[in-house]
């Protein structure tokens, strides 16, 4: 007869059975999330159970704020009153002249028999907070797939391109950083028009400009706003500035850093630009190529 | 003078049992506490709450707290994070197996020795997150990615104290 414990003692699987079990299920969590995106769908509904957590933490730092806005004085606001007053009339001077300008240009294109620039609406959101993930550069706002907020969207502050859309969650949404070490942001040099892309390093403050050649036309101080040919982020949002050139005529590339002209540091307020309308199609593929793997797959 | 040897059992305090629902609540405590909108240098010193609890139970209480809120809080943690979905997960569940296992080794020893056991403790569940994300070709963030363990261990006589002020027995008033 074989010896069995009393079940008084009787405690489950060893530990290390229960280990390796939890280990490989996370395992199997981690292949799919980075390998084949499956884990979205369950990503969502736990964001969703989070979410009244999320905002129940957020409540004493907003009563904190708010009791330090009642002790603001009137100066202050009057101030400030005045300084938004003067931006707005010279906004709204702005706006008139390119008001004409859309006109105008929307006119000579369909002239030209060119396509129409779409423009993007745009929806208002707030930080939530900053991503604690040390390995990224992301950001939460507070309006989401609800509100919609779509996946691939660009988002901007008030001084330029902030970053991408990366998750939509029902009543909140991800926000990679154009920082953030895998963003890339087609741009082109306002003073020549010179294309070229935008990589983030992984650090606040600071962007590679990648693959251009030593003798580059690039100068320090040269802005660089969206190129629009990627399809994602709309022409003309301003990314960042060229602040650092390094040529070395060893390398076949050039070094250039550049300062980011929006920071997330400043405001908590940015806006959620609407996807534009999708590009037209690639151009079907030569059929000569095709043909042969047509022809062993039918055989 | 207390002979030092035997110091530490002697002045354990006999404590009420612990009820489920008193472990659910500390374990939501700990994952709002990780949820707490933080920026800049505080983020970086911000210790993980949720690993400081389940570490606690784990040892202390290691029938009643197994795997399972510890890989469920940590798939939680990776979505309020935006981290790759079930790097937590992994963490934690290493982490209550090396609590579990050394639950009755660190039940000896006293207060400034079981910080040193919970600092290699969570010293270890960063390496398995920082493994993980090298695999999926992120850098070395820096040096400051394990100042959270130490903070982490500066906490856990807090901790300790926290956790027990209501499993305290109520004094008895005819006591003298």
């Amino acid at each position: 007869m074989e010896y069995t414990p009393p079940p008084f003692f009787k405690r489950g699987p060893s530990l290390l059975a229960r280990l390796s079990f939890y280990a490989l299920l996370s395992l199997v969590l981690l292949y799919a999330d980075a390998r084949f995106h499956y884990m979205e769908g369950l990503r969502k509904a736990i964001g969703v159970v989070l979410y009244p957590l999320q905002r129940i933490v957020e409540v004493p730092g907003e009563m904190i704020s708010g009791i330090g806005g009642f002790f603001v004085n009137q100066s202050f606001l009057q101030r400030e009153n005045e300084r938004l007053a003067r931006q707005n009339l010279l906004n709204a001077g702005l706006l008139q002249i390119q008001q004409e300008v859309i006109s105008e240009n929307s006119h000579l294109r369909r002239l030209l028999d060119m396509k129409e620039r779409a423009v993007p609406t745009s929806i208002a959101a707030e930080i939530l907070y900053f991503g604690r993930d040390p390995f990224s550069r992301k950001i939460i706002i507070d309006k989401g797939s609800s509100h919609k907020v779509e996946e691939g969207s660009a988002v901007v502050d008030d001084t330029g391109l902030i970053g991408q859309v990366n998750r939509a969650f029902p009543w909140t949404a991800e926000i990679a950083l154009i920082t953030d070490r895998e963003q890339l942001v087609p741009v082109e040099v306002v003073r020549n028009g010179l294309r070229a892309a935008v990589y983030g390093t992984g650090y606040d403050g600071a962007l590679d400009l990648r693959f251009m050649p030593v003798n580059a036309d690039i100068e320090n101080g040269d802005v660089l706003v969206t190129s629009g040919i990627d399809g994602v982020y709309p022409v003309g949002l301003p990314v960042a500035v060229v602040s650092n050139i390094e040529r070395n005529a060893a390398y076949p590339f050039a070094r250039i850093t550049c300062t980011p002209a929006a920071g997330v540091n400043r405001h908590r307020q940015v806006l959620v630009l609407s996807r534009l309308a999708p590009l037209p199609e690639y151009p079907p593929a030569q059929q000569k190529k095709s043909k042969p793997r047509k022809s062993r797959r039918d055989g | 003078m207390r002979s030092t040897g035997y110091s530490n059992l002697s002045t354990e305090e006999i404590l009420l049992p612990v009820r489920p629902l008193y472990v659910a609540l500390t374990l939501l405590a700990a994952l709002l506490l990780n949820l707490m909108p933080l920026t800049g240098w505080v983020l970086v010193l911000r210790p993980d709450f949720v690993a400081l609890a389940l570490l606690y139970w784990g040892i202390h209480q290691p029938r009643k707290v197994g795997f399972l809120p510890a890989w469920l809080l940590g798939l939680a943690v990776d979505v309020a994070e935006g981290s790759l979905f079930g790097q937590h997960a992994l963490a934690y569940s290493v982490m209550m197996f090396s609590a579990i296992a050394l639950h009755r080794r660190v039940a000896m020893f006293g207060v400034r020795h079981q910080m040193l056991h919970v600092l290699a403790i969570l010293l270890l569940t960063q390496v398995i997150v920082l493994a993980v994300r090298a695999a999926s070709g992120d850098e070395y963030p820096g040096w400051w990615y394990f100042v959270s363990s130490v903070i982490g261990a500066l906490l856990w006589p807090v901790a300790r104290f926290l956790f027990t002020i209501p499993l305290r027995a109520r004094r008895d008033p005819d006591e003298v």
